[in-house]
């Protein structure tokens, strides 16, 4: 019998209903697993405890015939998601010993529906980063190496422990969030399926903030039917955030069997980039003879403003970063570090707390939100925002129903790799993903192959605004074709 | 525009992050290369473009002016390094 955390979500979803083997079993088989994967760095905080009550609850339910739609599913916590009673650190000194009296609205809904939680998931600091190397509480180790060599890589980020856990078999799935890119680049980097949804599904309340007009949270998980089945539960209505959507969640596994017949998939020509690897063009072309092989008709077109989309993030993030961190001052939460007077309290507890990036972006933001560069910055970042926007309304109207693009401009680098590059070189990672982010589009990321070392190179489709079905559609008609990832072996237990 | 070493020292204090002098020459070249990189949008045609305020066409979410949550100061300064009767306590600001 295959190991029960090398089940997919809905494998385990289905083999508890038929009481093949019991919550209980299953969440021992992931402590088991983690507890042998440490080196990896993947979890932050173990909750061995919990995971074993919620799985007796959720045993007693299946015993009743009462079973919830995740019932007795293990899963990850990327530690940017406040879990009541459990420290959250966001990945920062600043929120050292943080314990949350409320829980997230995402993991909220998870354990309504008979989720485990596992435990909370290492992450870039406040999810800054495309590498999980500025948290500050160490790397991530990739499960995955380069073919004949043991070089520690990186799983991506910011959530890269979501994504490393998820392709070590270490949970069934896991939260994540995506800024600019945090679900989408970590999943192509390990081989893994992740969905950004349009802007406004999730909730982000008790999601630690970074730039909350870009944020969204979403899963990280094996195949295309279990983000399917993890989005179904994490979304929906919230009072308490004002930009969650007051739509229905619709039933995205039962779009994965629509297929792509009829549908018309955008290659857009602005996203052939200088220096692209001449195989992550090839798997490109790959994708969209695969979507036409399924019944696709497939069409070049234009998005413009594309090259500007990663310049305006980098305005419009760091500015909204810069007022949404500006509550770690030592007073509410977290860490404080005394000064000879208020002010110099707030500037000795942030210089301790926060790890270079962070304050880098922080110092940025505040630069472009200052007295006499406010317009010529930040108002100037905001109309780029909306060109970028209207190139996606364009070819929506004129009848492309997904656009078709790499993940990645690159597959994983090594840890400590880039550590001496300028910090725009780590930003050119989410080229191809956070134009989505700056025009609130749903995005997924999907595995479509291994490049010549042997590493995962992903596939992103990007959708309508709250079609997330269609792309699960899509992707599923890729991954299909594809053929499901074959995750490198536990060489790490 | 690039940033001199008065400038970081000035956006660091707007910022609230204690700086020390040997961080200012790094800061300064890595903040203008993240200008530098930014500038290119300096040559955009973005006359008569509205700035985006809002992503998704929304309107905004009215809630009755109620209280929903109230009662829970325990769970309010559970978490702060310094507190006295339900008060943040801080350095002393007015002498």
């Amino acid at each position: 019998m295959t190991a029960l955390n090398e089940l997919t979500l809905a494998e385990a979803r289905d083999g508890l209903v038929a009481k093949d083997f019991s919550a209980r079993e299953l969440a021992q088989a992931h402590l088991d697993a983690i507890a042998a994967a440490r080196g990896l760095n993947a979890f932050l905080l173990e909750t061995p405890e919990r995971a074993l009550d919620m799985a007796a609850v959720a045993d007693a339910k299946l015993a009743a015939g009462e079973a919830r739609p995740l019932e007795g599913l293990p899963l990850g916590i990327k530690d940017l998601f406040c879990t009541y009673g459990v420290p959250t650190t966001a990945g920062s000194k600043i929120l050292e010993g943080f314990q949350p009296h409320y829980e997230s609205a995402v993991s909220h809904n998870l354990w309504r529906d008979g989720a485990v939680m596992l435990g909370k998931l290492n992450l870039d600091e406040f999810a800054m980063g495309s590498s999980n190397e500025t948290s500050a509480f160490g790397n991530v180790v990739s499960p995955w190496r380069r073919g004949g060599s043991d070089a520690p890589l990186v799983p991506g980020g910011s959530s890269g422990g979501s994504a490393a856990a998820v392709a070590a078999r270490l949970c069934l799935g896991a939260t994540a969030t995506d800024t600019g890119g945090s679900i989408r680049q970590p999943a192509a980097f390990t081989g893994t399926v992740g969905i950004k949804p349009t802007y406004g599904r999730c909730s982000r309340w008790g999601t630690v903030a970074f730039a909350s007009s870009l944020d969204q949270a979403g899963p990280i998980a094996r195949t295309v039917r279990d983000c399917a089945i993890l989005l179904r539960s994490m979304a929906g209505p919230d009072p308490r955030d004002t930009t969650c959507a007051d739509l229905p969640v619709p039933d995205f596994e039962a779009a994965l069997s629509r297929g792509v017949k009829g549908l018309t998939i955008g290659i857009p020509r602005e996203y052939r980039v200088d220096g692209m690897p001449a195989e992550i063009q090839r798997l490109w072309e790959q994708g969209a003879e695969w979507l036409k092989a399924a019944g696709a008709t497939i069409r070049e077109i234009s998005l413009p403003h594309t090259k500007l989309a990663l310049p305006a993030y980098y305005i419009v993030a760091p500015a909204e970063a810069s007022s949404n961190l500006a509550r770690y001052d030592g007073v509410r939460y977290g860490l404080r570090v005394p000064g000879k007077d208020i002010a110099d309290m707030y500037e000795q507890t942030r210089a301790a707390g926060f790890g270079r990036e962070v304050k880098r972006r922080i110092m940025i933001g505040t630069y472009v939100l200052s007295a006499g560069y406010y317009d010529a910055y930040y108002v100037r970042a905001q109309k780029i925002r909306t060109l970028i926007k209207r190139d996606f309304e364009t070819v929506y109207a004129d009848g492309i129903d997904a656009i078709l693009t790499p993940a990645t401009p690159s597959a994983a680098f090594g840890i400590g790799e880039k550590a001496n590059a300028d910090p725009v070189e780590m930003y050119l990672n989410d080229v191809f993903t956070v134009t989505v982010n700056m025009a609130g589009l749903p995005g997924i990321a999907v595995p479509a192959g291994l490049d010549a070392q042997g590493l995962p190179l992903g596939l992103q489709l990007i959708g309508r605004p709250f079609d997330e079905e269609t792309l699960f559609a899509a992707a599923q008609a890729i991954e299909d074709a594809a053929g499901r990832m074959t995750l490198p072996t536990a060489w790490w237990a | 525009m690039s940033v001199d070493v008065n400038t970081v020292r000035r956006i660091a204090h707007l910022a609230r992050i204690a700086v020390s002098e040997d961080e200012i020459a790094p800061l300064q070249g890595e903040l203008n290369a993240i200008l530098a990189f930014v500038e290119q949008l300096g040559s955009v045609d973005v006359e008569g473009v509205e700035a985006m305020t809002s992503v998704t066409p929304m309107a905004m979410k009215k809630r009755a002016d109620v209280v929903t949550e109230g009662g829970r100061a325990d769970d309010v300064v559970f978490n702060a390094p310094a507190t006295e009767d339900h008060y943040f306590l801080v350095p002393k600001v007015v002498e």
